[in-house]
């Protein structure tokens, strides 16, 4: 039997400030995360006591015993929305953590919902600045120019798999992905005769295996830190995808992973193609535009990114077939939409475009370079790969295209608009996101696995919520609606 | 039966046809084409102004 499944996505947004004066990017980001809150509003701020960023997986001395630390020691902006999502300033970048979701359908909601409160942060935020300034928010991975940036993916998977089995199994699909997963850039850090690559994260990976996100990044990230009952859960963070747009691709992004897990989980993948070197494989993956360059097999011969891609989408359809008498419809959707990738892919891996970013952007920038007759490297180009990041719905090149119907749509705007201020109703999500909007006075602070409530006794009280899959709204909703204030609501839960 | 299941017509009808889709597929051609020059042109209207300035000013602190 496997784990209730549940992932969420941080994104860490460019930033920058155009204008008559220079603004510190971690100063702006804190602007926009600070002027998104309703005027009168206080932060909520996080509750850190549960937060052990430095464990590792592996094992090794445990971390020293934290104090509950209520008030962000930078004073850098942080806020807890009432869509159960996490808004603040993160190494210089304004990042949204989508709340908890059940599945990958929810999880594309949840994360476009990201963009639109970005966009509008960014405006509000710009309201503040001297006039002629603009905040630009790029939905993007790197600058092109030696720095870059994360866009995490957090999947809460049973404490019982053996760490070192789970890294085996999911490397190779981290490196083939790429076909997919990619959102694509001009040019390499790593290889001058690159012009256009799948990935805009590959090149800054170093290691298969290691506890650091910012230096020597690592393909399978060993922070062990669940936000869940430790006994229990593991958290795998995964670090080496990148910020997608096209809503197929984070689907499937999202939707290939939990199913995979699940797969582990229940113990039921065949052995795995084990890649010779995994690093060099990531990133010549990515520097392939045809899915078919040769990736050595630590057992000897060859596999290609389509070879591995079509191994796993194999296991999983057996998979699924054994295990289930009726499939449910998200799941089925995720293989018939990965199944229908990999055959066009096959084909040619360009007539993705309108699924997959690396793809749109890549037909757009060719049809851009022919139209103005530019170099590869001309610095007009690089300006559309990077404004098709833009999050501002006029002016991002991809959500121009979109608006045309060039790329293609699986929720709908009220969904995402919805989203903006409501918590997914089937995970803890919700009891936080209801909580901030009810009883935004009473909350002092909040984070994955807790609520630290001010309901004017002696004590703070702090209600820990260990387990995603409770706070729902079936569980919590008829509650929510009988009581009149927090202080009643601590009364009831506790009583 | 006819050679490998096809059937093999002809007179005025077929022509009407056949002129019918080849119509059909360059229109959708045009639109393809013409659908993309909107796109191009957008894109023109859009993008940054100084756009060189722009990008080569655009540097981006570390993350994780």
């Amino acid at each position: 039997m496997t784990s209730p499944r549940f992932v969420g996505v941080e994104t860490e947004y460019g930033i920058t400030v155009d204008g008559p004066s220079p603004v510190n990017p971690v100063l702006a980001s804190s602007m926009v995360v600070s002027a998104y809150r309703a005027a009168g509003d206080d932060d909520v701020r996080w509750d850190h006591t549960d937060e052990s960023p430095l464990r590792d997986a592996r094992g090794g001395p445990a971390p020293e015993p934290s104090e509950p630390l209520i008030d962000d020691e930078l004073g850098l902006a942080n806020t807890v929305l009432t869509n159960g999502a996490r808004f603040y300033v993160d190494h210089a970048h304004p990042e949204y953590a989508t709340p908890e979701c059940s599945n990958a359908r929810d999880l594309v909601i949840w994360d476009r919902a990201g963009e639109l409160i970005l966009a509008d942060a960014a405006q509000r935020a710009q309201a503040n600045l001297p006039a002629g300034s603009r905040v630009l928010i790029h939905k993007n991975n790197t600058d092109g120019k030696g720095a870059a940036y994360g866009t995490h993916e957090n999947y809460l998977v049973s404490r019982g798999i053996p760490f070192g089995r789970l890294t085996r199994q999911v490397v190779p699909f981290f490196v083939s992905r790429l076909l997919f997963v990619g959102s694509g850039r001009l040019g390499s850090e790593l290889d001058p005769s690159v012009t256009f690559q799948l990935s805009q994260r590959a090149d800054f990976f170093e290691v298969v295996l290691g506890l650091e996100t910012t230096l020597k990044r690592p393909l399978m990230n060993t922070r062990d830190e669940p936000h869940a009952d430790p006994e229990r859960y593991r958290r795998l963070h995964v670090i080496n995808g990148d910020a997608n747009l096209c809503e197929v691709a984070t689907f499937l992004k999202v939707g290939t992973m939990l199913l995979l897990l699940e797969a582990i989980e229940d113990a039921a993948l065949p052995p795995v193609p084990e890649l010779a070197d995994p690093v060099a494989a990531f990133h010549a993956t990515s520097h392939d535009l045809t899915g078919r360059v040769p990736l050595a097999l630590e057992e000897g011969g060859t596999t290609t990114p389509l070879g591995l891609q079509r191994w796993y989408l194999d296991a999983l359809q057996r998979y699924v077939k054994e295990r289930d008498a009726a499939v449910d419809p998200i799941t089925e959707e995720v293989l018939d939409r990965w199944e229908a990738l990999l055959v066009t892919a096959a084909d040619d891996p360009r007539l993705l475009a309108g699924q997959v970013d690396w793809a749109t952007k890549l037909e757009l920038l060719e049809s851009y370079r022919t139209r103005h007759e530019l170099d590869w490297t001309h610095d007009r180009l690089k300006m559309v790969d990077l404004q098709y990041h833009d999050v501002r719905p006029d002016k991002g090149l991809h959500r121009r295209l979109a608006a045309r119907g060039r790329v293609e749509r699986l929720v709908t705007d009220a969904e995402v608009a919805d989203a903006v201020h409501r918590p997914p109703t089937d995970t803890r999500a919700w009891f936080r996101g209801e909580c901030i909007r009810r009883f935004r006075g009473n909350i002092v602070a909040a984070g994955w696995d807790s609520l630290i409530l001010d309901v004017g006794r002696d004590s703070l009280q702090r209600l820990p919520m260990l387990e995603p899959s409770r706070g729902t709204k079936a569980q919590l909703g008829p509650l929510l609606e009988e009581v009149d204030s927090a202080a009643e609501l601590l009364d009831r839960l506790t009583s | 039966m006819s050679d490998g299941g096809q059937v093999r017509r002809g007179g005025r009808a077929e022509e009407a046809a056949e002129d019918q889709v080849e119509h059909a597929t360059s229109s959708d051609a045009r639109e393809v084409i013409d659908d993309v020059d909107e796109l191009l042109d957008e894109i023109d209207d859009v993008l940054e102004e100084n756009a060189e300035e722009f990008v080569r000013g655009y540097v981006q602190k570390g993350g994780q």
